[in-house]
């Protein structure tokens, strides 16, 4: 393996880690401030998508259509809390998964029968859709590079928003104390409705950034938001910094596991073997990686709450 | 919990015979649908029955979990798919003698639900719930990058299992009674599981763990033994419908799979007596009804859903409860 093309994979692998980050933020302050398993979350993801497609085919502007989606993607989030999300926060973990299982089901047929099954895609706005060269003869999409830029740019801000305003200081108390925030006379219903309406926005965002370099197609999400689990399981329920190192971690391990794993396998078996092996190795590296990580430490890297 | 006992040791017998009747009407039904179904679509009855019966196993075995002991295990299609997947190996590798088959997915299950349990059982609540979920997706993305034995696309099986050198089970009546004899099996094995010492300290754990280890049990100990049995019978349904459909996909294991069996646990009402068997005899054929008459029928179903989780707790098995004379939990 070359230079080349490990500096290609790691990009890649970053690029995973940061869409994966804006994914895993919302679940991860859901989860850790109400408590409430969304396994809606993955939905939201492709609704992001499809709206992309669908507002770039409206207003052919890039720009215009990132916001309009983003708009909407919080409207929804706002009309899925509002109607029933608010009924589950005070349920337990199985009523939640019962419940946004449901969701999932309901959506995904709705995409299906609105959008039709056939995978749409999305082109990359003019400015982006060139190449960028990295080196001598190493050309990378310079739209990937963008993605990578705005992931690292919402990382920031939710950085800045979380550690350094208001409501930010009251989302880590809530994270840790929600029962304390309530009392000390925080609107707990308001701050919930704002959380979860924002974490569907910045799956939202995922979903329409990614639209241009993958297909859009019903039940993209699905597998994203296990991963996406993966992510805030051993970056610690609830804790923002543990997702973000998390998904950059996940991201790369699992980019990078599936270009190497048969390489490196090859060294200590037989070609054939190793090219059996490799790939079903590769995929499940995330899962082996949490459940090494759970064994030394069950709440997670940067876990603050034990359930 | 006391008075529940005492209840149960003064219940007159007739009471006791009760709560089974669901159980034993059903399986009375289903020793009949063969006869009946000559009079009409054989092939299509016998299969949808068969399909419904394999997945009621799959569904007693995760309540033993979910429902008794309280453990949410979000991976339990996994299993389905190991047995099934173990079954397709072994068969295209020319073993066919069903007992063989049997040993091994046994082995198979019995392993990989020891492995993963003593990872997944360290942690609860959530954690748990996503820990099993990951172990799922694990065994299915193995399972789909298995391009000697069809990779994404599935296996298809050439050759069928053998039943002690016969071909009892390429039938389609005789892998019927085949199943119902192993759907009434599974049945009365979780419910003499339930009722006994070992599930009695399962069930306590999951209202009080912290009692139950001052009380002198180990509970985490119970619970692997919990999960490696509800993994064996779990495997033991992937190996009958890997005999029935004569074909494996890594499409059985996805998490997908693993809601719906939950889905089918709290639809017959978890922890219940029947709400097991009632549960998948129900989705089952709610599915089918479903997508006869509408082809986006996921439309209803899920907003169903969550109306049920909303406001119907208890499930099949509440609505039955005054005829069983069981009460309903939740």
């Amino acid at each position: 393996m070359s230079t080349a093309l490990l500096v290609v994979q790691v990009l890649n692998g970053l690029q995973l880690g940061l869409l994966l980050f804006l994914i895993a933020a919302g679940l991860t302050l859901v989860f850790g401030i109400m408590g409430c398993i969304n396994l809606a979350h993955g939905v939201q993801y492709m609704i992001g998508a499809y709206l992309a497609v669908q507002f770039y085919a409206w207003t052919e502007h890039f720009g215009l259509t990132i916001l309009l989606a983003l708009a909407t993607a919080l409207l929804l989030g706002l009309l899925l809390e509002i109607v029933v999300f608010r009924r589950l926060y005070e349920r337990d973990h199985l009523d939640q998964v019962l419940a946004t299982f449901g969701i999932i089901l309901f959506v995904n047929e709705a995409v299906k029968v609105i959008w039709g099954p056939v995978p749409l895609s999305l082109p990359a706005p003019e400015l982006l859709s060139g190449s960028f060269v990295l080196m001598d003869g190493l050309l990378y999409p310079t739209y990937r590079l963008a993605i990578l830029a705005a992931g690292l740019l919402v990382a920031l801000l939710l950085w800045l928003v979380v550690m350094r305003t208001r409501v930010g200081m009251r989302l880590r108390a809530g994270a840790t104390h929600p029962q304390i925030v309530s009392a000390l006379g925080v609107d707990i219903g308001r701050l919930f409705m704002l959380v979860f309406a924002f974490g569907a926005m910045l799956a939202g965002f995922a979903g329409a950034l990614a639209a241009p370099i993958l297909s859009v197609e019903p039940g993209m999400g699905d597998n994203l938001l296990i991963v996406a689990f993966v992510v805030i399981i051993i970056g610690g329920i609830g804790s923002i910094k543990g997702a973000f190192f998390a998904a950059l971690l996940v991201g790369l391990v699992d980019t990078l596991g599936r270009s190497l794993a048969t390489d490196v396998l090859k060294l200590a078996f037989a070609p054939a073997t190793a090219n059996q092996i490799g790939p079903a190795l590769a995929s499940m590296l995330i899962y082996i990686l949490m459940a090494a990580i759970l064994w030394v430490r069950p709440t997670g890297l940067f876990g603050a709450r034990t359930s | 919990m006391h008075d529940a006992l005492e209840l149960a040791a003064t219940r007159p017998q007739s009471a006791a015979l009760r709560s089974y009747a669901p159980a034993l009407l059903i399986f009375v039904v289903l020793a009949l649908v063969p006869p009946i179904a000559l009079l009409g679509p054989e092939g299509y009855v016998l299969s949808l029955t068969t399909r419904m019966m394999i997945l009621a196993i799959a569904v007693i075995s995760l309540d033993l979990l979910l429902g008794h002991s309280g453990l949410v295990s979000f991976g339990h299609a996994a299993f389905v798919g190991l047995g099934a997947y173990v079954t397709g190996i072994l068969i295209t590798e020319g073993v066919v003698d069903a007992f063989t088959i049997l040993g091994c997915v046994v082995a198979a299950s019995a392993l990989f639900a020891l492995v993963t349990g003593a990872v997944s059982l360290r942690t609860s609540g959530v954690y748990f719930i996503m820990i099993t979920l990951a172990f799922g997706q694990m065994l299915y993305f193995a399972a789909s990058s298995l391009s000697a034995y069809g990779g994404d696309d599935g296996l298809t099986l050439w050759n069928n299992a053998q039943l002690l050198g016969t071909g009892v089970l390429d039938d389609p009546r005789g892998l019927f009674y085949a199943v119902l004899a192993s759907l009434i099996g599974a049945f009365v094995l979780v419910d003499r599981l339930k009722g006994s010492r070992f599930g009695r300290v399962l069930n306590a754990a999951k209202s009080n763990p912290t009692r139950v280890t001052c009380l002198g049990f180990d509970v985490f100990r119970f619970r692997l033994a919990a999960y490696v049995i509800a993994g064996v019978l779990a495997g033991l349904a992937g190996f009958l419908s890997a005999v029935q459909t004569e074909f494996v996909s890594p499409a059985t294991m996805s998490w997908h799979r693993s809601g719906e069996l939950i889905v089918m646990v709290i639809l017959g009402g978890m922890g219940s007596r029947n709400g097991a068997l009632l549960g998948a005899l129900a989705y089952v054929g709610l599915e089918e009804l479903l997508s006869t008459y509408f082809a986006h029928w996921k439309l209803i179903f899920g907003p169903l859903l969550v109306l049920m989780v909303l406001y119907a707790k208890g499930g099949l098995g509440a609505v039955l409860a005054p005829l069983t004379g069981e009460r309903p939990r939740g």
